[in-house]
């Protein structure tokens, strides 16, 4: 399973690779990234239909911002979940997110137990859609 | 008998003043006196008493000899030395005649014919004299009247000049008064402006408060992650080792001591955000020191994006970056332009987002347009540039000129101080011996240009 990680800082890279260490080694979860909306949608455009079944972005980036991307996935590639992750939780970006199709909503700093709580019954849905 | 008529003419003078010549009080008392004599002595000469009569002569002659030698010797009298010599000859001459005649009857008929031909002469000398005398008088006269006017003038003048000092005194006083005032006034200002100063820096400090708590979060949430995440892969390589795993135990360690890298860097971004943050908001005037204005401009875009991001959260924007890599360390006060940079920059953000809201409300595609700012840093031949681009609505030729006045603004009430433009003008001109330009396309962009030496 692939997931796609935007993020502008580029140590959340290292930071996701370490923390889903294992589940990358076993294969079961593919983890690819993005620095800002524009190379996350040109990410996406690449492979028709896109392996990755799930986002998560940061909201707050320059340029296109992570509800403009949402909004953009949401319109190109349906199937994909997004879920948001914002050093700003507060209700507004929120509602936002959930309006426009957010499946989770993620506050900075990162809780990994409830991410990784989160991946695993992803892989688990996706290994049983795949086995079914 | 003519003798004392002579007299009485020459007292009647002498009393009289000639021109700027008078004499004095005292002398007019002595010639009055003189003048009462020779009317006793014409009278007593008229009454013809025999003998008596040569006594009464004499004595006539006696007051003129005297009239004439009081004359001649007192310094005070010497402006009637004239009149004194024209009556001279005839007095002499009156005098011969009368010895003669009182001597001898017979000389004084046989020389009576030359007496009186001498005496035609000294009365045509008298005359003569006279004339000349009078036209001397009326010279003197009109000289004395010259003086007189040329004094009254003086006096007039001297009276207008009084007035006038007295006028220039007042004024002085006046104008004293004033600039008293205005150095209170001055004073006044001076503390009001000190005031705003410290202000606008307050209130830039409060523009930056939510850029700074988001800079700090997010290095913060790294240290922790990355600690968190390094504890997570020392108990794996703990593991790995009891298993005899030596080669993961290798690569384990390796990504902790990357880790441990990265908590060290970002530590550090915290750190220097703070101590930026805290030189921001000194009040005293900083000390200029090499800098790298790259990494300047780099923070405080961030630094500005960040704190309009946190504030409105419909806030959206582009930035770029496009710094020059062989720029050189320049000796600045990095507070200072870091203040510039940030409502440079600012300015910038707000400019471009205005221009989005502007097209939302007319309802045109907006999708299209991506408010952006972009900070360029050069290397010049003599110094640096900075040059801060806003692809927002532009500066219309009037502004301007005024943009760069204190407590100018575009922005609404509440919003700008007016204050940071004319500040960041005097920090980059005065502070810094740069100058500070405005390049700009009304409807297109607007560029502020830095240029420091």
């Amino acid at each position: 399973m692939k997931i796609l990680i935007v993020d502008d800082e580029r140590d959340v890279e290292l930071l996701f690779r370490q923390k889903f260490r294992k589940e990358v080694r076993s294969g079961s979860l593919e983890l690819c990234f993005a620095f800002s909306g524009n190379e996350a949608l040109e990410l996406l455009g690449h492979e028709n239909p896109p392996k990755v079944v799930y986002v998560f972005s940061d909201i707050n980036m320059p340029g296109m911002t992570g509800l403009e991307l949402l909004k953009n996935i949401k319109e190109r590639f349906p199937q994909i979940n997004v879920s948001m992750i914002s050093a700003y939780g507060d209700s507004e970006n929120f509602e936002k997110a959930m309006n426009s199709g957010a499946k989770e909503f993620f506050t900075k700093p990162i809780d990994f137990e409830s991410l990784r709580a989160e991946i695993v019954t992803l892989i688990s849905q996706h290994n049983s859609q795949s086995n079914g | 008998m003519y003798i004392n008529i002579i007299s009485l003419i020459l007292l009647y003078y002498l009393k009289m003043p000639l021109g700027l010549n008078t004499v004095s009080e005292e002398w007019k008392r002595i010639f009055n006196g003189g003048m009462i004599a020779s009317v006793a002595l014409l009278a007593l000469e008229a009454l013809n008493i025999p003998l008596l009569d040569y006594l009464f002569s004499a004595l006539s002659y006696i007051l003129a000899a005297l009239i004439v030698y009081v004359s001649l010797r007192n310094p005070e009298l010497h402006h009637r030395k004239g009149l004194i010599y024209a009556w001279l000859p005839i007095m002499g001459v009156l005098l011969l005649t009368d010895l003669t005649e009182f001597i001898s009857e017979s000389l004084y008929q046989s020389l009576e014919g030359y007496f009186g031909t001498v005496k035609v002469f000294a009365l045509i000398w008298a005359i003569a004299m006279w004339i000349n005398n009078t036209k001397q008088r009326k010279a003197l006269e009109l000289e004395r009247r010259k003086t007189e006017e040329k004094e009254k003038e003086y006096k007039i003048t001297e009276a207008i000049k009084e007035q006038l000092e007295i006028q220039v005194a007042e004024r002085t006083a006046e104008i004293m008064r004033q600039k008293e005032e205005l150095v209170v006034a001055l004073e006044e200002l001076k503390a009001a402006q000190e005031q705003l100063i410290h202000a606008e820096k307050m209130a830039s400090l409060g523009e930056l408060t939510a850029g700074i708590a988001h800079e700090i979060q997010n290095p913060l949430n790294f240290v922790n992650n990355f600690s968190e995440v390094s504890t997570e892969l020392l108990q794996e390589m703990k593991v790995e080792l009891r298993e005899g795993n030596s080669e993961e135990a290798l690569e384990i360690a390796e990504d902790v001591i990357e880790n441990l890298g990265k908590i060290a860097h970002h530590g550090k971004r915290a750190d220097s955000i703070v101590k930026g943050m805290l030189q921001h908001s000194r009040a005293n005037a900083g000390q200029k020191e090499e800098t790298d204005i790259n990494l300047l401009a780099d923070e405080y875009l961030r630094l500005s994006y960040h704190g309009l991001r946190a504030k409105d959260k419909a806030f959206t924007a582009d930035f770029k970056l496009d710094l020059d890599p062989n720029l050189p360390k320049i000796e600045v006060i990095p507070q200072d332009l870091g203040r510039v940079l940030l409502n440079l920059i600012n300015n910038a953000f707000y400019a471009a987002a205005e221009k989005k809201s502007m097209l939302t409300e007319a309802k045109t595609n907006t999708s299209t347009f991506i408010p952006t700012v972009t900070v360029t840093t050069k290397k010049l031949k003599k110094g640096i540039e900075i040059r801060v681009r806003d692809n927002g609505n532009g500066i219309s030729e009037e502004i301007r000129s005024k943009i760069f006045q204190p407590f100018f603004t575009t922005k609404p009430t509440g919003k700008g101080t007016g204050l940071g433009l004319s500040m960041s003008y005097e920090i980059i001109t005065k502070g810094h011996g740069g100058q500070l330009n405005l390049e700009s396309k009304p409807g297109e962009y607007t560029e502020f240009i830095i240029i420091l030496p």
